[in-house]
């Protein structure tokens, strides 16, 4: 694929070298000359120098024939303009980093008026990782759909499990569970697990499910999932604000300690649910006081690496809890993985990360209307998202009338923000938002029936 | 240093090298000759060699730019010592610093020879040194690495050390690809000339043979008279041949992709433009010798593209041509082509870089708080460029002048010193004088020899690989 990143910080950079290694054609642009030159002799990328915001600029560095813009520069807006231009001037898929909350939380409206197809929150990101890693330490893989309302969750099933020896259907009946089973790995064999299918021990079990449905899921199942109930929280960011969001969401204690009185005011505010403490954390009477050695998991977000890094090793020293710890220099990470701080966080990677992985689904997609894609099992089953237009075969039809691919399973529906796991009597309409996983690729919707 | 890396591609050099030694070979089988055993022997070497070094691929694969350094350089030291084999086993050429020299006069794409008849020698040496132009002409690890997986900017590197100009642009994201672009630009041209030549009514061997020495701009040819021999219409397609490849090869790409302004850039119009106002200038001056003025323009034509290119061809003796002539042809010698072509010299970009900054020069002197930028084609030249294009310079001057000394222990003229200096440095092939088109370089001694193979390489592979191999600093840790 031809790809154009715009920005040769080290997000950018990041994702030359990662691109590059998974075969696409790469071109930088940046304004200064050594950075581009840099990039471009580091990593066998093609550098053009110049404002990436301009017509002239994107036609030297070949947006005619690109596939995707990737706008990664320091400037929100400098990436919106980016995005905007390349929609016109060539035939391209746009990606914008979008750091002010202000334009994030306009992302489904620039994404659907502006034509850019993803626009990523570094932030948000980030905070979606941590939430990751303090809600499922023992799940093996967790991706999310419809914006985070749905998840796609893996894990072993363990000895002695309720689950063990019960079929696919009798999750709802007996265990009066709201998820969906996708598939079942069992030794080097993969099954779309349906109805009767019963589960064994040692099985490899994909759900989808809304995040407060998995964790009921979980606690029935006797799944032990380590996920801490309270979380303290040190800075008062952005990224803070969404991780707290996230975490009430999933039913977890969130504590916040900031020296700033104003941003305490702020938080308080418009994080309800949360116990906000004017403090500095720096002072260790202040974390004893609200209870550091009791706490579920401990995470340090301030602005200040250093200080993160100080924090977390003196959180390791008096509590049990889990350690987050964010930073957000990268160029040390093989000194800071040597202070086994449990997790360690570098936004610019996640967004990095982020990035590729759409990338690699959009590759996959090209000529399609997948909106998103994952791989369920590697190179077997995937899951991918459509979203149901006018005049589709499938709109209106209850599924159990459809006759469907035996291969296929209809995942779950996003209607109005809400999930509707699907069952027989359910119907898709238009405008919905559908996830299918299926053991071949798919590009329509309409390949899912059986014609 | 990363010693094993340096070493496995040198072994990958043994292994294409081996493979550049088939051609020869095929030719000695047709042509019915015992160089055939030499050919086919070296070739065994070289492939056993490389196969033995390359075998086990080295754990750390990172190359920096001092490796990439020496790589090209060694490389080129390696590809001359074993290319110098079939001459001395052949008995062609029997001795060492004879041999080496025609060796490294070959992949530099000089042209010069020791060799005082050539029309005796067997059929596949003659293609062996044609060949060694071509190899030579775009460079050989260009080659190897449009093939070898080497990775990212590692690669980059060695273009960088090898590709002739002051700077190296890609043509696409990947250094690989591009090499294969060039690669397959060069492979048409030659075609395409080869083609012509046919249809000009050569022999196949023989237009092989010119349009493997054309397309390097090498200038070794099968007669002793050089092109001298052959009807105008040949004369005129290699003339139009030898400008051609003298042309920055990015200028096809963005020709092949309808890209008419990239293509012409300001250093293509000003070798194009130096070329016909020294063209002009020199079919006037001759004009007196040929009394003819379609001979004369032919002539000079000839002579200043091959000059320019530094190819080296020649027609007519232009030793004997009047004195204004012949100081024209040896500052064109200097000029040299493109960067991003095969031919060697100076290269036209160089020059008017050095001309603009020797004007900004001047204009700083009027307005001392002046801020001013050198651009080209509207395009910045960045501030490194410049610094290393004026380092060049003066690195080009002292290798010389140290030359120039040197070979005047041998005791000639110094017209034929300094011409046989600047034609070996500038990859051109003849001199003037005792090194003129009609003479050969087997008069001077085994020393002085050395000093120009040196030379030649340090020209063809634009100073600083050759300089850097010589400099303590590369090898300290």
């Amino acid at each position: 694929m031809n790809i154009i990143i715009v920005g040769c910080g080290k997000v950018g950079q990041t994702l030359a070298q990662l691109l590059n290694e998974e075969g696409n054609d790469i071109t930088v642009i940046d304004m200064n000359p050594a950075k581009v030159n840099e990039t471009a002799a580091r990593y066998d990328v093609l550098g053009v120098v110049g404002n990436g915001a301009t017509h002239l600029t994107q036609q030297e560095a070949g947006i005619k024939n690109a596939d995707l813009l990737i706008a990664v520069t320091g400037s929100d807006e400098l990436n919106l303009l980016c995005c905007l231009i390349a929609k016109k001037a060539g035939n391209c898929h746009t990606i914008a980093r979008v750091r002010s909350p202000q334009y994030s939380s306009e992302a489904p409206y620039l994404k659907e008026e502006l034509g850019l197809a993803m626009v990523i929150n570094p932030e948000q990101a980030a905070a979606a990782e941590i939430a990751r890693v303090l809600r499922f330490p023992s799940a093996m893989k967790i991706d999310t759909f419809a914006k985070g309302r749905v998840e796609l969750l893996k894990f072993k099933l363990p000895e002695g499990s309720p689950l063990e020896g019960l079929a696919v259907k009798e999750i709802s009946t007996k265990l009066h569970c709201d998820v969906l089973v996708c598939t079942v790995e069992r030794g080097d064999k993969a099954y779309i697990a349906k109805g009767d299918f019963r589960f064994m021990e040692k099985d490899v079990i994909s759900i989808i499910a809304s995040p407060k449905n998995a964790s009921n899921f979980f606690k029935t199942i006797k799944y032990k999932m380590n996920s801490v109930k309270d979380v303290m929280i040190v800075g008062g960011g952005n990224i803070t604000h969404y991780l707290s969001e996230i975490l009430d969401r999933a039913g977890i204690g969130v504590k916040i300690i900031e020296k700033e009185q104003a941003k305490c005011e702020e938080l308080a505010e418009k994080l309800q649910f949360a116990t906000v403490i004017n403090g500095d954390a720096v002072d260790q009477q202040v974390l004893f006081e609200e209870g550091i050695e009791s706490a579920g998991a401990f995470v340090a977000l301030t602005n200040l690496d250093e200080e993160n890094i100080l924090l977390s090793l003196f959180a390791k020293s008096v509590s049990s809890g889990k350690l987050v710890t964010k930073v957000n220099r990268i160029d040390f990470d093989d000194v800071i993985r040597h202070l086994e701080l449990d997790t360690v966080i570098y936004p610019k990677n996640i967004t990095a990360e982020t990035i590729v992985r759409y990338v690699r689904a959009m590759k996959n997609t090209i000529g399609s209307n997948v909106e998103t894609l994952y791989s369920v099992i590697k190179g077997k089953v995937d899951a991918a998202e459509f979203i149901i237009r006018d005049n589709s075969p499938v709109a209106g039809k209850p599924l159990m009338e459809m006759k469907l691919k035996p291969s296929i399973l209809v995942a779950s529906i996003l209607r109005d923000k809400k999930v509707i796991i699907p069952r027989g009597g359910d119907t898709i309409e238009v405008g919905d938002s559908v996830i299918i996983v299926s053991d071949f690729p798919l590009h329509d919707i309409a390949e899912i029936l059986d014609i | 240093m990363n010693y094993r890396m340096i070493a496995n591609i040198l072994g990958w050099l043994m292994i294409f090298e081996s493979m550049f030694l088939a051609v020869p070979t095929i030719a000695a089988a047709v042509f019915w000759e015992s160089e055939f055993f030499v050919f086919l022997g070296t070739a065994l070497f070289c492939l056993a060699a490389g196969l033995l070094i390359t075998r086990k691929k080295p754990a750390n694969t990172v190359l920096y730019s001092r490796e990439g350094f020496v790589i090209v350089s060694l490389s080129w030291i390696v590809l001359s010592l074993f290319g110098s084999i079939p001459f001395m086993l052949s008995g062609a050429i029997p001795s060492f610093v004879d041999a080496l020299f025609e060796a490294v006069s070959g992949f530099s794409t000089t042209g010069a020879t020791v060799i005082t008849d050539v029309e005796v020698m067997p059929r596949s040496i003659l293609m062996w040194r044609s060949f060694t132009h071509w190899v030579g002409g775009m460079g050989v690890l260009v080659f190897i690495m449009a093939f070898l997986p080497l990775s990212g900017g590692q690669n980059m590197h060695i273009m960088k050390a090898e590709s002739p100009g002051p700077s190296v642009s890609k043509l696409v994201p990947h250094v690989k690809t591009t090499a294969m672009l060039l690669y397959s630009i060069y492979f048409a041209l030659t075609l395409i000339m080869f083609v012509t030549l046919m249809i000009g009514g050569m022999d196949p061997f023989e237009a092989l043979n010119t349009a493997f020495a054309t397309g390097g701009t090498g200038g070794m040819g099968l007669k002793n008279t050089s092109m001298g021999g052959y009807p105008a219409h040949i004369q005129i397609i290699i003339t139009v041949f030898m400008v051609l490849f003298a042309i920055n090869f990015n200028s096809y790409f963005f020709i092949i992709h309808a890209k008419f302004r990239e293509a012409f850039t300001t250093e293509v119009l000003t070798f194009l433009a130096i070329a016909a106002a020294a063209t002009t200038v020199i079919a006037f001056n001759i004009n007196g010798i040929y009394n003819n003025m379609s001979d004369s323009f032919r002539h000079s034509a000839f002579t200043v593209a091959s000059i320019m290119s530094t190819t080296g061809f020649s027609t007519e003796d232009f030793n004997l041509w009047p004195e204004l002539s012949r100081s024209l042809i040896v500052m064109l010698m200097f000029v040299g082509g493109c960067a991003g072509s095969t031919s060697g010299g100076i290269k036209v970009s160089r020059i008017l870089i050095l001309f603009k900054s020797m004007k900004k020069e001047l204009e700083l002197l009027v307005h001392p708080k002046q801020v001013k930028k050198i651009n080209i084609d509207g395009h910045p030249i960045e501030h490194e460029v410049v610094r290393s294009v004026n380092v060049y310079m003066v690195g080009y001057v002292l290798v010389f002048a140290v030359s120039m000394v040197i070979l005047a222990f041998d005791n000639m003229d110094l017209i034929t010193n300094f011409t046989a200096v600047a034609s070996a440095m500038n990859n051109v092939g003849p001199g003037l004088e005792l090194a003129g088109p009609a003479s050969n370089f087997s008069i001077f001694s085994e020393p002085v020899k050395l000093v120009l193979i040196f030379d030649m390489l340090t020209g063809r592979l634009e100073l600083f690989p050759i300089l850097l191999l010589l400099s303590p600093t590369t090898w300290k840790k």
